[in-house]
């Protein structure tokens, strides 16, 4: 640390800070992109294709022309080039079957809620009459809807997402350790304890996901300027400008985005999307601003999904349980198209498998499969929360299979923390971590022996209602990503990130950063590393960020990076600050360089009471009348930060469900978990975080599932089918932390934006299992529905498939007139 | 999220409400608390061109004391029946059902005669209504009929009242002293109900007396179970008295199969909300 | 178009509106008011939840001319005028109940009514109480915290020191 200063009891880093950003968000003075409203604004409606796969032969757009107010109604074929593509960032591979992926088709739609025509109109209302108006003739095509059936089409004869392709297979991704000098020959492993140990067998479910950010995607662009402006609901502003200028043609720096407030991504917002596509290209051509904002049942069907993914896992160990290799055969599920990182989703899991274990020999292998369905991308965790539930699972099956305690089973084969830093099967090296501590706090806030006595009690007495106890040692890579690596792993750009910090004369300080963020409380954080770098108050510190034309440079939030990385690079324009103001400290102090000392925000005269605060340096710069020669009048600096590392958090999750054993009803009984993310910034905002993917993990476990009937169709296309949990679902979690820095920055921090999502589902899903076993169970379907666990009990397998009906509340078979 | 254009009408009363259905006929459509119909009409599955509102007519909002029956105004809304003092007493089974119908927001505008003149079988209030027998007061141009409850419900999202009438009121009779519970079954808390039990119970000493039993959603109206009351007269208000009665509740019921769960879950869910909705209402849950 | 006439935050609007517009587009088109936000399109979120005649509402399921004549309060009214915070939305910060903010508004005002309703709420019945608005990012924990903070029924924030 270049900042000197000791931490002080009024140390911002590690301080329960209330956020900053709240003032606005509480008293509703909002800036989302749906309150935007600009001059002889025009409004969009999209018309979305009703079947998965189909030929578009005819679209009459007559009548909707005629309607009132109609300004334009617009099809692919009209706005043609000027639409530009929906980009793939990550080919996986170098022969990555790519499908084109045009904004709005107009030929052929893939799946079903595709936009193949726009209507703009003088009201949003007028806009949806409009296209209510608009007739397309479709001629349906067979559909790939099945992924299993969709993987082996171009053997067989089924059904192509895309004919032309002659294949749905878009990817086979292969990790191999004794290929790769990593590890040892899987197959041998298996072969050995086939014959001498034990060997695991199992096919688990990821079913679909919806991200369901809550404020739905809205975008409005202006092209009234020299630039072109756009305001979206974006997780990635500059990602975005990227994209929309390298495939219409639009030199980048007459394109400015705007991130206002964002409601909510997780990953559902890091895309670059058709329908940001076809407003740009709508407003370029009429010359008017335009606004397009998506119904809650249009981004369910739209935006893209998450997970979908068969795992074929084979876990081979000792007859004592020492595990000697693991073997992972996936099928992930693309969608339509090519997501920007849809193929490189599965990849990310593919370094994660073998978690926290030592396994002498490991394999991995995703097979990308594109069907007619819409298309996946990164849903929090993105790979890791696939990965993670496939080796707790696993795990809790080699104890099961051992009779022993899942922890017990976990602790003889997890990497103990003298052994760190430690390089993995997989290639990575963990810098830092102790899962033996975390563990022991876990248990100890748990209260895992009482509950454990409690089990056995009540199975012994043969409860209707069943104790479960859920184990998951999760760790994960995050702080997407050292540039190099995603380099070897053919991903299109880099990893790193960008900050600034500019020092007013009035002695604020703006910070500017390239990250991007929709409620994780950037303002307040990067606020309390800056205050105490370089000793201004948290109040005079203003954070800037979500606008190109302000945050010229970033690759924005996601991977659980924003402060891993982006406030490294803050970190590091900081101490430029502070080396810059030195010499300009020196001169107006009269003193030698080498005898002045940084603390507090001050230069002092080392054994004198001189001094002067950073923030008076910044006004005499601002003045500049009396600076040293040759020195630039500025202390305004930044820094661009490329991670050597990933970093690694870890914790142990521990969950007890009570499962009614007539209804098949799952109750979340209780839920400790004690995270290792090294330092913490902000111990509230790192608990919000943590709750909240908590929560989006245990929905997986319990509730959601996106679910397709037979023609391709969403059957779960609104919130009364897709079952986010309330509160009333939910309960209070008991957190706690352990300690081990990250040795990779030098805050010492590690990425919480994602560990309880990662975490939680397969300590959910492990408790039901867990009690259930006295019924032979050993496996229930995601999400582990009433039906389905009832089902287990009683038929046994892991439940059965979700039927694909909706009940239709809001439908009316009657007429007009009841 | 926008619906279609209509024209939108607010009579002051139920006779003017009745001279503007006559007038737009199958054109029109009656709005109540608008908590099923402005979703149906977001979406757009639905475009009246006349939307009739029941909203300004004070008369028929509010609870009665009727004498031997509470007569509810069709337009009281959920949450205003749901805190009534006369419907906890006599008609407990009411109160119980409403505590678990849809949310605050829905319950501060939804109606109790908007519930049930839109007939979803997953709707909490008809197996009450059932179960206690109550009778639908419906006013149409031939003047007022009484519809028994039995005869209300027809098929799923269609009831007994004919285009050219309005649900005014709906008449449930006194149930003094009687013990009741509603078990609603869902995923998640704001789901409609997957399976729903409404019981009610007169116990004599620990004998049960009398059981009244409507089941929600296992059909395409609401159902009572009477091959379970009939067999709950006279037995002991304990699990085992309780337990064979409860397993009779599905006979004949032919509930459906969505993504909330197939048609054998729903009748084996029956069987054991009933046990349980029958043993809580004799306060023994 | 319908005549409506009707008092928002304290102060007296008047227009002449298409029967079909929602009382959350007349708050947030007409009116200015777009603290008020949407989230969904069958009425489950509860982001959009207002008061009106003193109880909450989902503003997306109300016609505006069903609100014709009565009064309404949106997040934006429940400040004090001197812009003294109303104590469940300083118990939304001090608790760390938001993060993302989307739901805030609704969250904020269905628990002014919920405290309305029973000051002095049990865990269970706030989470009941709750039920009709989704938060995504939350988990609810410290919505939970921030609603027994505002009705003095305990609840800091986890993390929290103070
Ligand atoms: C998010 C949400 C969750 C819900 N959850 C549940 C739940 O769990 N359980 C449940 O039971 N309900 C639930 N509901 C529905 C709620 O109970 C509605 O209030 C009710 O179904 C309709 O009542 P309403 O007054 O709003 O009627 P409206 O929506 O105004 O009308 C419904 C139908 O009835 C007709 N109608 C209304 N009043 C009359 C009358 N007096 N005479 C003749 N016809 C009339 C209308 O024309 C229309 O067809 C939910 C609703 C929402 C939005
Ligand atoms: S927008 Fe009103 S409840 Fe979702
Ligand atoms: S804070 Fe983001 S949805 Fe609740």
């Amino acid at each position: 640390m270049t900042a000197t200063q000791e931490p002080t009891a009024r140390a911002e880093i590690g301080r329960d800070r209330r956020r900053k950003e709240d003032q606005r968000l509480i008293t509703g003075r909002t800036r989302w992109t749906d309150n935007i409203t600009l001059p002889g604004m025009l409004h969009l409606a999209m018309v979305r294709s009703p079947f998965p796969h189909a030929r578009i032969t005819g679209i009459e757009t007559e009548a909707a022309k005629q309607s009132p107010n109609v300004v334009a109604v617009l099809t692919g074929a009209d706005l043609g080039e000027a639409q530009g593509a929906c980009i793939n960032a990550w080919p996986v591979v170098p022969d990555q079957v790519t499908p084109a992926h045009v904004p709005m088709p107009s030929d052929r739609v893939a799946f079903a809620g595709e936009t193949v025509a726009v209507v703009v109109a003088r009201s949003a209302a007028e806009a949806r009459d409009a296209a209510e108006l608009v007739e397309v003739d479709y001629e349906e095509l067979p559909a790939a809807l099945e992924l299993k059936e969709s993987a082996e089409a171009h053997a067989n004869g089924g059904a192509l997402a895309h004919p032309d392709l002659g294949t749905n297979v878009s990817a086979v991704w292969r990790f191999d350790s004794a290929e790769a000098g990593t590890g040892g020959d899987v197959e041998a492993a298996i072969a050995e304890a086939r014959e001498n140990g034990i060997v695991i067998e199992r096919e688990y479910r990821q079913q679909r996901l919806i991200p369901a950010f809550m404020e739905p995607r809205s975008t409005v662009v202006d092209p009234t300027g020299e630039q072109i402006t756009v305001w979206s609901a974006t997780q990635v502003p500059h990602i975005l400008r990227f994209a929309m200028a390298a495939t219409t043609g639009v030199p980048e720096s007459k394109i400015r985005v705007i991130a206002p407030d964002v409601g909510g991504g997780f990953g559902g917002k890091l895309q670059q999307t058709p329908e940001e596509m076809i407003t740009f290209a709508v407003a370029r051509r009429l010359g008017k601003p335009v606004k397009y904002t998506e119904t809650r049942s249009e981004s369910l069907l739209a935006a893209h999904h998450g997970r979908d993914q068969w795992q074929r896992l084979t876990l081979a160990a000792t007859k004592d349980g020492h595990v000697t290799g693991l073997k992972v055969d996936l099928l992930a599920d693309l969608g339509a198209y090519v997501a920007i990182v849809g193929g490189g989703v599965p990849v990310l899991g593919a370094f994660m498998f073998n978690a926290i274990y030592k396994f002498p020999a490991y394999q991995f292998q995703t097979t990308n499969v594109l069907t007619n369905k819409t298309w996946t991308d990164a849903y929090r965790g993105a790979g890791r929360p696939e990965a993670t539930f496939a080796i707790e699972r696993l795990m809790d099956e080699l104890a099961a299979e051992l009779g022993k305690d899942p922890l017990e089973v976990r602790e003889m084969n997890w990497i103990k923390h003298e052994e760190f830093p430690f390089t993995t099967v997989a290639g990575l090296e963990y810098d830092s971590g102790n899962y033996e501590a975390a563990t022991a706090r876990a248990k100890e806030m748990f209260g895992y022996d009482a509950l454990r006595a409690e089990q056995a009690e009540r199975r012994s007495r043969g409860d209707k209602v069943q104790l479960g106890i859920g184990v998951s040692t999760f760790t994960e890579m995050c702080g997407l990503a050292p540039s190099r690596v995603l380099g070897s792993l053919n991903y299109g750009a880099g990893g790193w990130e960008h900050a600034e910090v500019r020092m007013l004369a009035t002695g604020k300080v703006e910070v500017v950063t390239g990250a991007s963020a929709h409620g994780q409380g950037h303002e307040t954080a990067f606020s309390q590393i800056v205050a105490d770098r370089l000793g201004v108050p948290f109040e005079d510190i203003e954070v800037l960020h979500g606008d190109t034309q302000i945050s010229h440079k970033g690759l924005d939030t996601y991977g659980s990076r924003s402060l891993v990385v982006g406030g490294e690079a803050l970190v590091r324009a900081a101490d430029k600050v502070i080396e810059k103001a030195r010499p300009i400290a020196a001169h107006l102090l009269e003193a030698s360089v080498d005898d002045l000392e940084f603390s507090a925000g001050r230069f002092a005269v080392k054994g004198t009471d001189q001094g002067m605060a950073i923030t008076e340096i910044a006004t005499a710069v601002f003045a500049a009348h009396n600076l040293p020669d040759g020195l630039e009048p500025s202390i305004d600096s930044e820094a661009t930060f490329d991670p050597v590392n990933f970093n690694y958090p870890h914790g142990t999750h521990l969950c007890a469900v009570e499962v009614d054993t007539e209804t098949g009803q799952v109750r979340l009984r209780s839920y400790a978990c004690c995270d290792d993310i090294g330092n913490v910034i902000n111990p509230l905002i790192v608990a919000g975080q943590v709750h909240g993917g908590l929560v989006q993990g245990i929905a997986q476990a319990l509730w959601e599932e996106a679910v397709y009937d037979d023609n391709g169709t969403l059957v779960t296309g609104s919130f009364v089918d897709y079952l986010l949990p309330t509160a009333a679902d939910t309960i209070s979690f008991d957190l706690d932390h352990t300690t081990s820095p990250a040795t990779t920055n030098s805050l010492g921090t590690k990425g919480v934006g994602e560990a309880g999502t990662i975490a939680s589902t397969p300590a959910v899903v492990n408790a039901v299992v867990d009690a259930l076993r006295p019924y032979g169970v050993h496996d229930v379907a995601m999400p582990c529905t009433p039906e389905r666990v009832w089902r287990a009990i009683n038929s046994g397998g892991s439940g059965g498939e979700t039927t694909e009906a909706a009940a239709p509340h809001f439908d009316e078979s009657e007429g007009a007139a009841q | 999220m926008i619906p279609a254009a209509f024209e939108y009408v607010a009579p002051a009363s139920v006779e003017e409400a009745l001279a503007a259905l006559a007038e737009h006929g199958d054109d029109a459509k009656i709005i109540a608390g608008g908590q099923s119909l402005l979703p149906v009409l977001r979406m757009r599955l639905n475009a009246p061109e006349w939307v009739i509102d029941l909203g300004r007519i004070a008369s028929l909002r509010g609870v009665r004391d009727g004498g031997d029956h509470l007569a509810i105004g069709a337009m009281t809304t959920h949450h205003d029946v749901g805190q009534d003092p006369m419907v906890h007493e006599h008609a407990l089974l009411i109160s119980k059902a409403i505590t678990h119908l849809a949310d605050a927001q829905v319950r501060h505008r939804g109606t109790f005669g908007g519930a049930l003149a839109h007939a979803d079988p997953a709707g909490d209030l008809g197996a009450p209504a059932l179960a206690l027998d109550a009778t639908f007061v419906v006013q149409g141009p031939g003047g007022t009929r009484e519809i028994p409850a039995a005869d209300f419900f027809v098929d799923l999202f269609e009831t007994a009242i004919s285009d050219d009438e309005i649900l005014t009121e709906v008449r449930v009779p006194k149930y003094d002293g009687w013990g009741a519970a509603y078990e609603k079954f869902v995923r998640i808390a704001h789901q409609w109900p997957i399976v729903a039990v409404a019981a009610t119970v007169r116990l004599e000493g620990d004998t049960i007396a009398e059981a009244r039993i409507g089941l929600t959603n296992m059909g395409s109206t609401p159902v009572r179970a009477r091959a379970t009351e009939q067999m709950l007269a006279g037995q002991p208000a304990t699990e085992e008295g309780v337990a064979a009665a409860a397993a009779l509740a599905a006979d004949g019921t032919t509930p459906p199969s969505d993504l909330n769960g197939d048609a054998d879950y729903r009748r084996h869910l029956a069987t054991v909300l009933t046990r349980r909705a029958v043993l809580a209402a004799a306060g023994r849950g | 178009m319908t005549r409506i006439n009707l008092t928002v935050d304290g102060q007296r609007v008047a227009d002449d509106v298409e029967p079909r517009m929602l009382l959350v587009q007349y708050l947030r088109e007409k009116l200015g008011k777009t603290g008020t936000v949407v989230g969904c399109d069958t009425s489950n979120c509860g982001a959009c939840t207002v008061h009106l005649d003193g109880r909450s509402v989902k503003s997306c399921n109300v016609l505006a001319v069903q609100a014709d004549g009565g009064e309404v309060t949106t997040i934006e009214g429940l400040a004090g005028e001197d812009g003294q915070l109303h104590p469940v939305q300083e118990a939304f910060r001090e608790c760390h109940g938001l993060q993302c903010g989307y739901c805030t508004p609704g969250m904020i005002m269905q628990t002014v009514d919920l405290l309305a309703e029973n000051p002095s709420p049990s865990e269970e019945a706030i989470r009941l109480g709750l039920e009709g608005n989704l938060c995504r990012c939350t988990g609810y924990h410290n919505i939970v915290r921030a609603v027994q903070h505002a009705a003095g029924t305990t609840g800091a924030a986890e993390g929290a020191s103070a």
